[in-house]
């Protein structure tokens, strides 16, 4: 071969430590290395065009370029090869950088192990042998989890994108989160005017299938070639017949289920439909609250449909599709303050979370927009919120701040001060987070011209006193303790992974972190990829986030669909595992060993072999080490490319 | 701690200000075959002014009675006071560290392994001897409307003392429901009385006790019920100094929860201290078996 | 009560002490005030908690030992219970108490008094001789009539010992407090 070797100074991030110069002159020994430079930045545009000089100058088949990680660039150096004429896989790296100029800080040993890494780099380039990925057919069709608005951005972009939209949300109408608000900040434009639309868009547009009340039970395949089952959840009411016109919620005679909709601050029907603007407006049945479902009496509803619709034997169903892409957008749910038993736990009536304060602002909500509190019913005139509930805080695991609910507080204020014109609004905060557009203004409004007063302290304790409640808090900027008597504390919850995410997470294959919000694939370029193959993120799924970041992702994760599915068809990575058919002897241990199910076993010419589906193995290289007899080997890791860098490393 | 054979540290206000504490609590637990065998020849824990002068010298008071209650082959330690207890269980803690465990044993002059486990009496009741207690209550205390007041060593904090609920602990509620009481949700059950400041500052004192009798009041409630001999002192011998410093007219009788598990279970008055409490518990638990009388008649 | 915390006077060598021997880091307070917020004692106080923690974190020696506040702590734990950083601040509160009285900075000299009594009891004892203690504290502070209302009260329902009682391993506990003076000296 004729290798080039090229050792980056990447500034003085390596060169600082490593002498780069050094290595490219002890690289000039190696075996087959006709070339060796040093570069300023091998990945900028003057040093990916020296490569390719030199390449074409010095006639080189295969290069090393001693750098950073290859996680950082390998792709970027592989297209530089192809760009002049070289296969992409005659290109190994060696991190000098992340595993040498960055760990260590003695330039004499940092320069010795760097030129022992690009050692061992070129004696396995001088093994490798040029690959060609594969290609394979795309199902243009995508898949977004989540009807909540970064559901609904995604799949709207992608429908008027031209592709086929298979819209899963597992409430029984689409909306999510931001269809209970009342009004949204900063503009305080109505929540349900501005989703609404987009809402019945979904409902309308040609190309979108919705399953609501539904969830993903299993998802096979690959990218470009996805198998999704989902369950279609029994509401007992079958909704080709159902109109929506409401009568069976009239007459249900069991008023006592807890409201999901709205945040458990209120009751409703067995049979319900969650909220005027659903979409599908459609009747769906509470299994546990209903009585003839637990106890095979009533059926009321039944009788007074006109359209017949219900059915008290309807059962789960599946449905089976086949995409090319999912979009995660499963959104987000609220911090469960019962582990404040300082705050009550629960145990007091008028101490709500945010989104239950939202429920009694909603017109629609179950006090008709009328602000009372839930003990007597009455209106209050004090009125305490509490910040950083749940957020910004070690001791219960919740370190992280949730980003939005400095600002939904100070709207929480100003509509209160519109409802109840004599009422007065408390804000305990730590800080003020308002890094929007108009956002910081909005507070400012809020504390100016609301009359809301805001002080700078945490609340230790909520006591319940005489029918009100006594707050314990303080101000630190007076240096005081302070308490304050209200009719009603709102606590500003924080945002957690939503329930149920990590297993879903673990269907998709994706990750996630320590607190269930998905993994992106890098966090500053790639927020809305993932590590997987053809599966995309959009939304609060990935970490808290307001509305407008929220349709932002939406709208990214469709641009990436739509850049996915813009060829006909897609390249597979050739790294992965292969079979020599003369080695093996169809014991199958591979096949059971395989993490991804990629290995089957056929047969050929009568014997049991084994046979890679190239477009689902991983090239974790696991099978390799199980294989008894070396017949399986991942291509571009064989075990001879292997042995070659350690007979490098080690030649005593 | 299964078999209730148990080293019993009864804390050195079990011999003074809280005699009737050490008593009742004496008789109750035998009452309920909780053997307890005394620490012998113990020692003051150093309370509250050893570990604020000093944290080694706290831990070494505290480890002389470890040190003996190891020999003495049981299975661990109560005591009735949850300031002997905070101060046991942070010593332990603090032994875990070698170079700490080292310097106790050197200010000590004895060597000690300090794993014994130790818990209040109140736990040991509340977990083992709540389930032989409804065949044993011959008086109900039904009717009688009680507040349980926990103060704060006893749950405080969580990850040392490790028994209950640090906000809404509910041991001594559920033990006073299990004797028929009614139980009012008291929402100061947690804050402080004042502790020894009452000496030194009795202004706080009064203050934050008065605080908690004034609530206790206007809840209806009759007795205050506790488990901690500074709590109850601040509540009880000195609610005379409260009535005359926040001009209240307080005459709440403040029971030791063992107490009223004696009386419950039919002990003799006499055997439970109940005369040395000096805010009399007499027209409180005459105007009880009065109701009880008329109820049955 | 004014301090001046002018933040180049700041003892470097206060904080790690602090830090040092109550193990607790004190950057992580972010002074949220939830301390102060429960603290019961607040009302008597000439520093709230927060403030003695952000006059610490500012390493402002003088302003945190001569305080009355630390003297003044009831050990209630509630700010160490509710802390959202899992700062053990009745730890910190203790390690100033210490500091502050070997130092000889002492703001509220009851305070100090009644501990030393206490202690003293307990050397002479084995367990604390309630009536000694009190005796004790009144010919250290002069205050003659401190709690004389309660005396009658607790004789006569046989709750105030006129004997003390010794312990046999009396020189055990000599031996530690000796030991100890040994130590701080």
């Amino acid at each position: 071969m004729r290798i080039g070797v090229f050792v980056c100074h990447c500034g003085s991030n390596i060169e600082a430590t490593v002498d780069t110069v050094a290595v490219a002159e002890a690289a000039r020994d190696f075996p087959e290395v006709v070339f060796a430079t040093d570069a300023m930045y091998a990945c900028s545009e003057p040093g990916q065009a020296g490569i390719v000089e030199a390449i074409r100058e010095n006639d080189l088949d295969g290069v090393v370029v001693a750098s950073c990680s290859p996680r950082m660039h390998e792709a970027t150096f592989r297209r530089t090869l192809e760009r002049a004429g070289l296969n992409k896989y005659l290109f190994e790296m060696a991190n000098i950088r992340e595993h040498v100029s960055w760990v260590g800080k003695d330039r004499t040993a940092n320069t010795g192990k760097a030129i022992d890494l690009v050692r061992i780099a070129a004696a396995k380039l001088r093994c490798d042998a040029p690959l060609y990925p594969a290609e394979f057919e795309v199902s243009k069709r995508v898949l977004v989890i989540g009807g909540g608005v970064a559901g609904i951005q995604a799949a709207l972009d992608c429908a008027d994108g031209g592709i086929e939209v298979v819209l899963v949300e597992r409430e029984p109408s689409i909306g999510g989160k931001m269809s209970k608000l009342d009004k949204t900040f900063p503009t305080v434009d109505c929540s349900s005017c501005i989703l609404g639309p987009r809402m019945v868009d979904i409902s309308q547009h040609p190309l979108i299938t919705l399953y609501t009340l539904s969830e993903v039970e299993e998802v096979g395949g690959f990218v470009g070639n996805f198998t999704v089952k989902v369950r279609r959840k029994a509401a007992y009411v079958d909704w080709e017949a159902c109109t929506g016109c409401g009568l069976c919620m009239e007459k249900c005679p069991s008023k006592r289920v807890s409201d999901r909709f709205n945040e458990g601050i209120g009751k409703t029907t067995a049979i319900n439909i969650p909220f005027p603007q659903a979409i599908p407006k459609k009747a769906s049945i509470d299994a546990q609250g209903c009585l003839m479902l637990t106890k095979g009496k009533c059926g009321v509803c039944a009788k007074v449909c006109p359209a017949k619709a219900i059915d008290f034997t309807q059962q789960d169903s599946f449905v089976e599709e086949k995409v090319g892409a999912i979009i995660a957008a499963t959104g987000y749910d609220l911090f469960d303050f019962a582990k404040y038993g300082e705050y009550g736990g629960g145990r007091y009536p008028d101490v709500i979370t945010s989104l239950q304060y939202e429920r009694l602002l909603s017109a629609s909500g179950p006090t008709g927009g009328h602000i009372k509190r839930p003990s007597d019913g009455k209106e209050p005139r004090d009125i305490v919120f509490i910040q950083c509930v749940g957020s910004r805080d070690k001791s219960i695991g919740r370190p992280y701040c949730s980003g939005f609910c400095c600002m939904y507080t100070a709207k929480q204020t100003i509509l209160t001060k519109d409802h109840l014109p004599d009422s007065q609004s408390y804000v305990f905060y730590m800080d003020i987070r308002a890094p929007g557009k108009l956002y910081d203004e909005f507070t400012r409004r809020a504390m100016e011209d609301y009359g809301a007063r805001y002080i700078r302290g945490r609340v230790s304790a909520i006591q319940p006193r005489n029918g009100r409640y006594l707050i314990k808090g303080a101000d630190t900027l007076l240096g005081e303790q302070v308490q304050i008597e209200a009719d009603m504390v709102v606590l500003a919850v924080g945002a957690e992974a939503a329930v149920g995410a990590p297993a879903l997470a673990e269907k998709l294959r994706i990750s996630y972190d320590a607190y269930g919000f998905f993994l992106e694939g890098h966090p500053k370029l790639k927020p809305v990829e993932t590590n997987t193959a053809g599966v995309y993120l959009a939304g609060a799924c990935q970490g808290p986030k307001d509305i407008p970041a929220s349709v932002a992702q939406g709208s990214a994760a469709a641009g990436k669909v739509l850049s996915l599915f813009s060829k006909d068809k897609l390249a597979s990575d050739p790294q992965v595992s292969a079979v020599n058919l003369q080695r093996c002897v169809g014991c199958a241990k591979c096949a059971s060993t395989c993490p991804f199910g990629a290995i089957e076993m056929t047969v050929f010419r009568g014997q049991n072999k084994a046979s890679v589906i190239e477009t689902v193995c991983q090239g974790c290289g696991i099978c390799t080490v199980t294989c008894p007899q070396g017949a399986i080997q991942l291509r571009h890791f064989t075990d001879n490319q292997l042995l070659a860098e350690v007979h490098a490393l080690c030649p005593y | 701690m299964n078999v209730p054979r148990l080293a019993y540290y009864p804390g050195c206000s079990g011999q003074g200000s809280s005699r009737e504490y050490d008593l009742s609590t004496r008789v109750m637990c035998a009452d309920m075959d909780l053997e307890l065998i005394d620490i012998p020849d113990w020692s003051c824990c150093g309370a509250t002014p050893a570990h604020a002068v000093d944290h080694l010298l706290s831990a070494s008071l505290v480890a002389r009675n470890m040190a003996i209650a190891e020999e003495m082959g049981v299975s661990g330690i109560v005591t009735p006071c949850p300031s002997c207890l905070k101060n046991f269980k942070s010593t332990q803690r603090r032994m875990r560290r070698p170079d700490f465990h080292a310097a106790v044993e050197k200010l000590l002059g004895r060597s000690l392994r300090a794993d014994l486990p130790v818990m209040s009496v109140l736990q040991v009741v509340a977990e083992q001897g709540v389930r032989t207690l409804p065949d044993r209550i011959k008086n109900p205390l039904t009717g009688l409307k009680v507040v349980p007041y926990y103060g704060c060593l006893m749950n405080r904090p969580p990850d040392v003392m490790a028994f209950d609920d640090p906000e809404n602990p509910m041991a001594l509620d559920n033990l006073l429901l299990a004797l028929g009481a009614e139980v009012l949700p008291f929402p100061l059950k947690v804050e402080c009385c004042g502790a020894s400041l009452g000496v030194t500052k009795r202004q706080i004192v009064m203050r934050l006790s008065g605080r908690i009798l004034d609530c206790a009041e206007t809840m209806g409630a009759q007795a205050v019920v506790t488990a901690c001999p500074m709590c109850q002192m601040n509540l009880d011998m000195r609610q005379a100094q409260v009535n005359r410093a926040n001009q209240s007219n307080h005459h709440i009788p403040v029971f030791y929860y063992s107490q009223l598990i004696g009386l419950a279970t039919g002990l003799d008055d006499r055997q439970i201290g109940l005369e040395r409490l000096c805010v009399s518990p007499r027209p409180v638990l005459a105007s009880l078996n009065g109701e009880n009388r008329e109820a049955r008649s | 009560m004014t301090t001046h915390a002018a933040l180049n006077d700041r003892d470097p060598s206060f904080v790690e002490e602090v830090q040092r021997a109550s193990e607790q880091n004190l950057s992580l307070c972010y002074q949220c005030g939830n301390c102060t917020a429960g603290c019961p004692l607040t009302f008597a106080y000439d520093l709230p908690v927060n403030k003695i923690i952000r006059l610490l974190q500012t390493g402002q020696k003088q302003a945190v030992l001569s305080s009355k506040a630390i003297w003044l702590c009831a050990s209630c734990e509630t700010c160490t219970t509710r802390c959202p950083n899992n700062i053990d601040v009745a730890r910190i509160m203790d390690t100033l108490r210490h500091m502050a009285r070997l130092e000889g900075l002492v703001a509220e000299p009851p305070v100090r008094a009644f501990w030393e009594s206490f202690l003293d009891s307990v050397r002479r004892h084995g367990r604390v001789f309630e009536l000694g203690c009190m005796a004790s504290y009144i010919g250290k502070t002069g205050k003659v009539f401190t709690d004389a209302d309660l005396a009658p009260t607790a004789l006569s329902k046989g709750k105030l010992p006129l004997r003390p009682h010794n312990i046999k391993g009396l020189d055990e506990i000599r031996g530690i407090f000796a030991r100890n003076q040994e130590r701080l000296a």
